[in-house]
């Protein structure tokens, strides 16, 4: 099976080169057997992609030691679902396993077009083969996970004891869909500008792509939030590294994407923009890839260096330059359809949110590759660190969270004095009586405040969007409140999806106004010796150890140490904090220790407590960090999460004609949306 | 005035005051970031860095961790094979931070040639994959829980 893998590798890499080949060819020659050839190529790479990755499965399950990469990320005594996730814990794994998913997507993409945007496909096909094969020319050639040892070590390294956690095991895989996913509407904007179809059409194909990266994205960002948060220990879930930047990168571009796509559709504005972020936000995530991959930049997350940093340098290159030389010679096929009317229009609020969403990610990009840009003009490495983001961020963020409650209730073209008066009233002094009642109550933070002021407004218009739509629906069809309810999100699945993925944002956005008000302890704790502190709600705590204790758990000897907790008096639950020392099937210690963070989660803060070390007489050394509002990011994820399917779910009537810009354009333009 | 060109002010009232604040965080937060040897070749010709807020990447040198028995600081000494300075750094060390890895620390250099970090990073260079062939070569290096390399 492991030979088979192998070879089968070798022949995805081929079955790709000979699609991107033939696509090409037949797209620009119109014949019918090339193109039908190549659509074969990219069902058949996937079929020699999935051979491949079932051989590095049976390789990591059988603890075959004589290939580096089982032995370098698996040992025999590791947990068998680590053995699976094992496939995307290294290098050269997670570049096969990308190249599954993209061989994947390819397959599906190029399957539910085989009947529609005939002009198009074949470089849909070809665009996305040729992507693929350099996925699998790297994994090939560059960081092959079939690579043998001239050895046959009696047993692996290990998984690195941060990646055994059941968040780890999904984190990537998700990101990665996401990331991955941003390659369709990148080949679409590609084909499309090729065979100059740049109408609705490849827009309404990929808007559905967009929404998958981007719904991936969102899950995966969140989940490495959570990750970072309960397996390193620090205390926070965010740190501006390169790493994390480079997965929020693709997801402020896709964000943009999303809404901008909207005022193509309604009034064909902004064309040229759209294909443009499709393209960098593909450009994003290969540049992503590149930095993590590369070492130029150093990060705590980063895989080592390795040179497979410049395959990646090279084809973004060439994706850059393909894309500018397209994008250029089609700008007369790129002209606006229409103009912008009013400030006071909903279309001037979605180019604010756009250029904002960009201007963040601008800055973020700059922020992280300034390293390199100072090293090559002034000869020095010079970083920003975390304090350049919060400072740029902050503002350009709450500027962002206002106009969510803004865009969605403004009129298309021109909004009148009375339909501003309409909407805003209710919803502008429900943000101000919050801000008020939090002064009052005593919050000071000039950020925080304005932070909850603008979520207050927001989740106001929302509210009373929703509470229109369904007074509107009680009234026309007598159905009660709750019925109303889902049948208006049924019914209008992308409007109201949207406001939920809004709710998410609130929340998220009120979640990290919380870390303003932090609390942090070191504390050093004899057996039996008790802690006070005031959490920042104002509330009284008393930590009193039990004493260290040590003992033996599966893979691991741990350390640890409890601590009964009380809140003003009250027992709490007992925290527990861990030592872990990783150990292989013969009892020599692997990697590092790694801590393992008690956590006394609730709504209003978590509680939590980290063993930094034991020192003499068994006294505990702890930090204790008391984080207001943390399990909100978390639900303000799933509550993104939702809304985002629920735009995505298909909907089935999508051939009842629409009002605007799509109405104008060919009969068969708008039923082509369920690509 | 044309919506458009209202949209183009209502733009560059928001581009102009962001494009300031990025440069001036940039230049408010900005810190050199050396190996051990540009740094001491920088220090020799621009004293000016003595006690400036510096990011310096370096490997720590095994065998130099001298650790605080409450955890709450620790000392040792960095290097890039060629310069080494002695670092002191008050705070918890995370779990990586071990002989032979690399490490990232921010602070200042004092007069005394000791680097008082205020921050410190650790990455195992055995976290992800094998360790670069560039640092096999250099003093103390040991792979994984010294075995030998697969």
């Amino acid at each position: 099976m492991i030979l088979v893998g192998e070879l089968a590798l070798w022949v995805a890499m081929l079955m790709a080169a000979w699609g991107t080949t033939v696509s090409f060819a037949g797209g620009a020659t119109g014949r019918g057997t090339l193109i039908a050839s190549g659509e074969r190529a990219s069902y058949a790479t996937l079929a020699f992609v999935i051979l491949a990755s079932l051989g590095l499965w049976s390789a990591l399950f059988a603890s075959d030691f004589s290939i580096k990469y089982v032995a370098s990320f698996t040992s025999s005594n590791l947990p068998k679902a680590y053995k699976f996730t094992a496939l995307w814990a290294g290098q050269s794994g997670s570049l096969l396993f990308w190249s599954l998913i993209l061989a994947l997507y390819a397959a599906i993409a190029t399957f539910n077009n085989r009947r529609r945007n005939r002009e198009m496909m074949p470089y849909v096909t070809g665009t996305l083969s040729a992507v693929t094969l350099f996925f699998l020319l790297v994994t090939c050639l560059g960081s092959n996970p079939y690579e043998r040892l001239d050895w046959l070590p009696p047993d692996g390294r290990g998984m690195n004891p941060q990646l055994q956690n059941p968040g780890m095991a999904i984190h990537p895989p998700t990101l990665y869909l996401g990331y991955v996913a941003t390659a369709i509407p990148f080949a679409f904007a590609v084909a499309a500008l090729l065979a100059r179809r740049l109408n609705a059409e490849w827009l309404a194909a990929v808007r559905r792509w967009a929404l998958l990266s981007w719904f991936f994205l969102t899950i995966g960002v969140v989940l490495g939030m959570w990750w970072a948060y309960v397996e390193l220990g620090w205390g926070g879930y965010w740190a501006w590294d390169p790493v994390e930047n480079s997965s929020f990168l693709p997801w402020l571009t896709t964000t943009a994407f999303l809404h901008s796509i909207m005022i193509q559709e309604k009034r064909g504005m902004l064309r040229k923009w759209n294909v443009t972020l499709v393209i960098s936000t593909f450009l994003l995530s290969i540049l992503g890839t590149f930095i993590t991959r590369s070492g130029v930049i150093s990060s705590v997350h980063s895989f080592a260096q390795s040179p497979i940093g410049y395959w990646f340098a090279g084809f973004l290159v060439l994706a850059i330059a393909v894309s500018a030389y397209l994008v250029s010679t089609r700008l007369s096929d790129l002209k606006a359809q229409a103009h912008l009317e009013s400030m006071v229009s909903r279309e001037a609020s979605f180019l604010f949110n756009n250029l904002l969403l960009v201007g963040i990610a601008f800055s973020i990009l700059w922020g992280t590759l300034f390293p390199i840009l100072s090293e090559a003009v002034r000869g020095t490495k010079i970083t920003v660190g975390p304090p350049f983001f919060n400072q740029v961020n902050i503002p350009l963020g709450l500027l962002l969270l206002g106009l969510t409650g803004v865009g969605p209730l403004i009129a298309w073209r021109r909004a009148s004095p009375a339909n501003l008066q309409r909407q805003f009233t209710g919803p502008v002094i429900g943000g101000f009586v919050v801000g008020v009642l939090l002064f009052a109550l005593g919050m000071r933070d000039a950020y925080a405040l304005i932070a909850y002021t603008l979520a207050g407004f927001v989740l106001a218009t929302i509210v009373q969007e929703f509470a229109k739509g369904v007074g509107a629906r009680r009234r026309m069809y007598e159905e009660n409140a709750i019925l109303a309810l889902l049948r208006l999100i049924a019914r209008n699945r992308r409007r109201y999806g949207g406001y939920i993925v809004h709710v998410g944002i609130v929340v998220l956005f009120a979640a990290f106004a919380g870390l303003a008000f932090k609390k942090e302890f070191d504390i050093t704790l004899a057996p039996g010796e008790r802690f006070a502190a005031t959490d920042p709600y104002g509330d009284q705590w008393t930590f009193v150890s039990n004493g260290v204790s040590r003992f033996q758990q599966l893979n691991r000897h741990v350390t640890a140490v409890a601590l009964q907790t009380t809140r003003n008096g009250k027992s709490m639950p007992l925290i527990t904090s861990e030592k872990r020392q990783h150990v292989d099937s013969r009892g020599a210690p692997t990697f590092e220790p790694s801590t393992e963070v008690g956590i006394l989660e609730s709504l209003r803060q978590d509680v939590y407590v980290v063993l930094a070390g034991v020192s003499a007489n068994e006294n505990a050394e702890i930090r204790v960090t008391f984080n207001p509002l943390v399990w909100w990011v978390w639900f303000g994820g799933v509550i993104m999460a939702i809304g985002g399917l629920i735009v995505m779910w298909p909907q089935a009537d999508l051939r009842r004609p629409q009002g605007g810009y799509l109405a104008s354009l060919k009969p068969e333009a708008e039923v082509v949306g369920g690509s | 005035m044309k919506a458009r060109t209202k949209f183009l002010v209502g733009a560059l009232a928001i581009v102009l005051p962001a494009g300031w604040l990025m440069a001036k965080s940039t230049t408010d937060t900005g810190v050199y970031y050396l190996t051990p040897s540009e740094l001491g070749t920088k220090i020799a010709k621009d004293p000016s860095l003595y006690e400036t807020g510096i990011k310096v990447g370096a490997r720590v040198v095994p065998g130099s961790i001298v650790r605080d028995p409450g955890g709450r600081s620790v000392a040792f000494v960095m290097t890039d094979g060629a310069k080494t300075f002695p670092v002191t750094y008050r705070g918890l060390a995370p779990d990586t931070f071990t002989d032979s890895a690399d490490v990232v620390v921010e602070g200042r250099l004092g007069r005394d040639g000791t680097f008082r970090a205020t921050t410190l990073l650790a990455k195992c260079a055995s976290r992800y994959e094998a360790a670069p062939d560039k640092y096999k070569a250099m003093p103390g290096y040991r792979n994984g829980a010294g075995r030998p390399e697969p």
